[in-house]
C-alpha cells in the first residue's frame, strides 16, 4: 500500500520522491525549492487566486502553466520553476498587483526582487489583493464563515455576505492576523459591518480596554 | 398500457390527422412576434369556415429562420411562409390551403421562386445542412411526448435498457467519436467512463449545461424550446451508461419558454414511465430536477456551474479534481452540454459507427451553429463538421450582405479568434479552428465584413468578458481591466508607443496563468485579430487613422465646397445642429459641434461630405 502512494517527478533537474496528492508546491519546499506565493497557506485549503506560484509542469509530452500550490505532483511529472516564461508571468502578476496596491509592503518587496522598475498601467489605491486568506481563515479555522467576496471582476471585495453584516462575526481577530497585507484592521471589519448594520450592530468595542467583543 | 402500446396509438391517431397542418413556430423569436395571437387568428378562421376538422394547427418548432419571424409552414406541402401578419391569415386560408396556391410574397427569402410546390428540404438554406440534433425541426409539437415518440422518440432508450450493459453503451458513444460541444471538445465517452469508473461515492449524478451565457448564441436555447425530450432521451441514456442516480438541467434564466418546456418535458416523460423508479420495467431508477441558472457568464463553467447548483457562490475552482470524481456534493459529476446530450440517442439507435462516418479525422458528427452578423441568412444551421468557412457564409448563409468583402469570422463566442478572409476554404472543427487562433466554443459564428474595425471589435469583446470575470485570480480580474484599458486608449486615439507590445504580454500571461478556462480563453479576440490584423493596430497608434473609419476619435467630418450644392439635407440631419449655411451655397461643418455620427455623410447626395482620418506622423 505505502509503495503505490509514492510517486517520483522531477523538480528544477532533480529526482523527488513524494507523496500522492501532495502539491507540486508542497514537494518544491521539502526539496528547498523557492516559489513565491500570495495565497497559499500552510493552515487553509489552497485557494490558487494570486497565480504567483506558477510553474511548468510537463507531463505526456505536454507542457503546461500551472499553480504549484493547488496541482497534484503526478508521477513522472517534470517541473520547472524558473524559466524564462514562469518569470514573465511573476513579472507581470507583481506589477498588476502592484498597479492596483502601490503601498503594500510585500508586492514592494516582491517588485524589488524581480527588479520591476516601472509600473506602466495608471494607479489605484487599493489595500486589499484579494488573496482570500481572512475569508478562508475565518471559515476554516475559526469556523463561522462571517465574511465572504462581494461583487464580481474588478469590482470584488471582501465583506460580510451580501453586504449584511453577518452577526456570527465574534470579534476574535484571526483574519486581521493572518492578512499578509497588513490591511486588514479589525476596525475595518468592524466599519464594513455598521456599513450596512445600522442598529443591530453587534460586534462591541470595550471602552477600556479597547478590545472588540461580540454582544447578543 | 406498456409504453408500446402507447406508441402504436400515437401512431394511428397521427395517420387520421387531416391533409394539412398549418404549422406555427413557436420559438422565442416568432413568439415575440405574435405567433400566439396569429395561431389564434389561423383557429377563428378555420372555425369560421368549417375546416377545424380537416386542418389542424399547432405550434411548430424554430426552424432558424427567425430573422423574418413569425414563421408559419404548412404541411405536408412544406411551404414556409415569413413576417405572416394577421391580415395574411384570410389568404394564407383561402389561397393556400383551400386553392392549393402559393403566396409568392411571403415566401421566407432565401427560398427560389417556386414552380410548383417543393419540400422545405429543397431551400437553398437547408441544402448543405445535416440534421441529426435538429432532426425534428419544425416537424414536432415541442410540447407533445406523443409527437416525439412517433417520431422515433425514446427508441434509442428502449433499446439501451432492454439490450445493452452501460458498458456497450459508453463503447457505442466512443465509437461515434463524439465530443462535447460546450466548449473545450472532450471525448464524451471517455468523461462518461471515468464517472462511471469512479469510486469517489457510489451516488453519482449527471447535469445538462444550459447556461449560454454567449452574447447572440442561441443554439441552446433552441433545442430546449423546439426538442426537449431528445435533451431528456439523451440524459436518461447517459445516466444508465454512467450509474447515476439524479441529472439535473441548468437553465439560464432569461429563458423562460426553455425553462417551460424542459420541466414540461420532464413531468411528461415521468407520466410515461421515463423518469422515475424501474424505468421502462427495469431496475434502473433515474430522475431529472431542472435549477434555474444564476445568471452570470461564468456559471457555465463546470465547477462554477457545480457550486451555482449547490447553492454556494458560482466561482470557479481549480481543477484537478474534476467533477467526474469530485463534483455536486463532493460526488462523481458528469456534465455535458445541452447539445451533446441530445447527440445520444441518434447514436444509439443507428450506431457509432454511422455516426463517426460524419465529419472528419478528429472531429465526428455535425455542430449546430448562431449564424449571426453580416451574412444574408442568419439563423441556426447544423452542418457536418469539416464543413467549410465558404459554405457556411455563401451557400448557407447566402454571402455578405450588401455584397460587401468578408473581412473576418469570429468563431466560439466572446472569447472566441477572428479568423481572416483568406482562410475562407477551413474546414471548421476543433483542431482547425485551434490551430487558426479560434475555439469551437458552443458555435457562435459571427460574419464581419469590410466596414468592422478588428480594434474596435477586440475591445468589445475584451469589455464584456471584463464585465464577466468573477474575479477570483489575479491575471483575469487585473489583466483584462488593463487590457481594456489599452485597447480603449488605442480606438480613442490616444494610443502611445508601446501598448501594442504591452497588449500583447498581457494577452500572453492572462492566456497562460487564469485559473479557468474564461480567462484562459478570454486574450483569443486581441490574440488573433493581431495575429492577422496588427496593422490595424498601427494604424490606430501610429498614425491615428482608423482603416475601416469605425471608431469616431479618429474621424473628422468635413463639407468639400467644390461638390456642395447647398441642398441642406445634411443641415436637416444633423442631431447637434453642427452643419450651417444659406441654400444653395457651400454649408459649414462646425467641428467644435460635431459628435461624429456619420448622419450629414449618409445623406449627402452629392459626395460632398468627407470622412477623413485625423492623420498625425
Ligand atoms: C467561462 C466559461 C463559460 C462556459 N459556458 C458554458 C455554457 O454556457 N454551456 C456549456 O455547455 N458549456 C460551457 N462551458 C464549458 C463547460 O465548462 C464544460 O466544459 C461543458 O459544459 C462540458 O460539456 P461538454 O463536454 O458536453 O462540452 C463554459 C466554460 C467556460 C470556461
Ligand atoms: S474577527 Fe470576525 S471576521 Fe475576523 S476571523 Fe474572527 S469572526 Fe471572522
Ligand atoms: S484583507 Fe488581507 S487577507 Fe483578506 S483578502 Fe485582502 S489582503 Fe487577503
Ligand atoms: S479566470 Fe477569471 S473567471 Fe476564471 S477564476 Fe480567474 S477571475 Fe474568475
Ligand atoms: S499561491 Fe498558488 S495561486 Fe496563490
Ligand atoms: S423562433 Fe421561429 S423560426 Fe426561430
Amino acid at each position: 500500500m505505502v509503495k503505490r502512494d509514492r510517486i517520483t517527478i522531477t523538480i528544477d533537474g532533480r529526482r523527488r520522491k513524494a507523496e500522492r496528492g501532495q502539491s507540486i508546491l508542497e514537494v518544491a519546499r521539502e526539496a528547498a525549492i523557492e516559489i513565491p506565493t500570495l495565497c497559499y497557506h500552510e493552515s487553509l485549503t489552497p485557494w490558487g487566486s494570486c497565480r504567483l506560484c506558477v510553474v511548468e509542469a510537463s507531463q505526456h509530452g505536454r507542457t503546461r502553466v500551472v499553480a504549484s500550490c493547488v496541482t497534484p505532483a503526478e508521477d513522472g511529472m517534470v517541473i520547472k520553476t524558473n524559466t524564462q516564461r514562469i518569470r514573465d508571468i511573476r513579472r507581470m502578476i507583481i506589477t498588476l498587483l502592484l498597479a492596483r496596491c502601490p503601498g503594500l509592503a510585500i508586492l514592494k518587496n516582491y517588485a524589488n526582487e524581480f527588479g520591476i522598475k516601472r509600473i506602466p498601467f495608471e494607479k489605484g489605491d487599493e489595500d486589499c489583493f484579494l488573496c482570500g486568506m481572512c475569508v478562508r481563515a475565518c471559515s476554516e479555522i475559526v469556523g463561522i464563515g462571517a465574511i465572504g467576496f462581494a461583487h464580481r471582476g474588478a469590482k470584488t471585495e471582501v465583506e460580510p455576505p451580501f453586504g449584511f453584516a453577518s452577526s456570527a462575526c465574534i470579534g476574535c481577530g484571526t483574519c486581521t492576523t493572518i492578512c499578509p497585507a497588513r490591511t486588514l484592521t479589525l476596525e475595518k471589519v468592524f466599519a464594513r459591518q455598521t456599513m450596512h448594520r445600522g442598529k443591530d450592530q453587534i460586534v462591541g468595542r470595550c471602552v477600556v480596554c479597547e478590545t472588540y467583543y461580540s454582544g447578543a | 398500457m406498456t409504453r408500446k402500446g402507447r406508441h402504436k396509438t400515437s401512431r394511428k391517431t397521427k395517420a387520421r390527422v387531416a391533409s394539412k397542418t398549418i404549422s406555427i413556430c413557436h420559438g422565442t423569436s416568432c413568439i415575440e412576434a405574435g405567433s400566439g395571437q396569429l395561431a389564434v387568428a389561423f383557429e377563428a378562421a378555420l372555425r369560421r369556415k368549417s375546416l377545424s376538422a380537416d386542418v389542424k394547427v399547432r405550434p411548430g418548432r424554430c426552424t432558424g429562420y427567425c430573422h423574418v419571424a413569425p414563421v408559419v409552414a404548412i404541411e405536408p406541402d412544406g411551404i414556409t411562409y415569413g413576417n405572416v401578419k394577421l391580415s395574411d391569415v384570410e389568404r394564407i386560408i383561402d389561397k393556400h390551403v383551400i386553392g392549393g396556391k402559393i403566396l409568392e410574397d411571403l415566401l421566407v427569402p432565401a427560398e427560389p421562386a417556386y414552380p410548383s410546390l417543393q419540400p422545405l428540404s429543397a431551400t437553398g438554406f437547408f441544402e448543405k445542412q445535416v440534421l441529426i440534433v435538429m432532426r425534428n425541426r419544425g416537424r414536432i409539437d415541442p410540447e407533445s411526448i406523443e409527437d416525439y415518440i412517433a417520431n422515433d422518440g425514446y427508441q434509442a432508450l428502449a433499446k439501451a435498457v432492454s439490450e445493452m450493459k452501460p458498458e456497450q453503451v459508453i463503447d457505442e458513444v466512443k465509437q461515434a467519436g463524439l465530443r462535447g460541444r460546450g466548449g473545450a471538445g472532450f471525448p464524451t465517452g471517455l468523461k462518461w467512463e471515468i464517472c462511471r469508473r469512479s469510486k469517489t461515492s457510489e451516488t453519482k449524478y449527471i447535469v445538462c449545461n444550459a447556461d449560454e451565457g454567449d452574447p447572440g448564441a442561441f443554439m441552446d436555447r433552441s433545442l430546449l424550446e423546439s426538442d426537449p425530450h431528445a435533451v431528456v432521451e439523451g440524459m436518461i441514456i447517459g445516466a444508465y451508461a454512467i450509474g447515476a442516480s439524479h441529472g439535473f438541467v441548468y437553465v439560464r434564466e432569461e429563458y423562460p419558454i426553455a425553462l417551460e418546456r424542459i420541466v414540461g418535458a420532464t413531468e411528461a416523460a415521468r407520466d410515461y414511465g421515463l423518469l422515475g423508479e424501474g424505468i421502462l420495467g427495469s431496475d434502473f431508477s433515474f430522475d431529472i430536477s431542472v435549477v434555474r441558472g444564476a445568471g452570470a457568464f461564468v456559471c457555465g463553467e463546470e465547477t462554477a456551474l457545480v457550486a451555482s447548483i449547490e447553492g454556494k457562490d458560482g466561482r470557479p475552482r481549480p481543477r484537478p479534481p474534476f467533477p467526474a470524481e469530485r463534483g455536486l456534493w463532493g460526488c462523481p459529476t458528469n456534465i455535458n452540454n445541452v447539445e451533446t446530450w441530445a447527440n445520444v440517442p441518434p447514436i444509439i439507435l443507428k450506431g457509432g459507427k454511422w455516426y463517426a462516418s460524419i465529419g472528419t479525422a478528429k472531429s465526428k458528427g455535425t455542430k449546430v451553429f448562431s449564424l449571426v452578423g453580416k451574412v444574408k441568412n442568419t439563423g441556426l444551421i447544423e452542418v457536418p463538421m469539416g464543413t467549410t468557412l465558404r459554405e457556411i457564409i455563401y451557400d448557407i448563409g447566402g454571402g455578405i450582405l450588401r455584397d460587401r468583402k468578408l473581412k473576418a469570422v469570429q468563431t466560439g463566442g466572446p472569447s472566441g479568434g477572428c479568423i481572416p478572409a483568406s482562410l475562407i476554404d477551413l474546414p471548421v472543427d476543433y483542431e482547425e479552428l485551434t490551430k487558426a487562433g479560434s475555439i469551437m466554443g458552443s458555435g457562435g459564428l459571427i460574419v464581419m465584413d469590410e466596414d468592422t474595425c478588428m480594434v474596435d471589435v477586440a475591445h468589445y469583446f475584451v469589455s464584456f468578458l471584463e464585465e464577466e470575470s468573477c474575479g477570483k485570480c489575479t491575471p483575469c480580474r487585473e489583466g483584462l481591466t488593463r487590457m481594456r484599458e489599452i485597447l480603449e486608449r488605442i480606438v480613442e486615439g490616444k494610443g502611445k508607443r508601446g501598448d501594442i507590445e504591452l497588449l500583447e504580454a498581457l494577452a500572453h500571461v492572462v492566456k497562460d496563468a487564469s485559473l479557468c478556462g474564461l480567462g484562459a480563453t478570454a486574450p483569443n479576440p486581441v490574440l488573433s485579430t493581431l495575429k492577422y490584423f496588427r496593422d490595424e493596430y498601427e494604424a490606430h497608434v501610429y498614425h491615428k487613422r482608423c482603416p475601416a473609419k469605425v471608431c469616431k476619435a479618429l474621424i473628422v467630418y468635413r463639407v468639400i465646397p467644390e461638390k456642395c450644392t447647398g441642398c441642406q439635407r445634411c443641415v436637416r440631419a444633423c442631431p447637434v445642429g453642427a452643419i450651417s449655411g444659406p441654400r444653395a451655397q457651400p454649408h459649414n461643418l462646425d467641428q467644435s459641434l460635431c459628435i461624429k455620427c456619420g448622419a450629414c455623410y449618409e445623406v449627402c447626395k452629392f459626395d460632398a461630405i468627407a470622412g477623413d482620418a485625423i492623420y498625425v506622423e
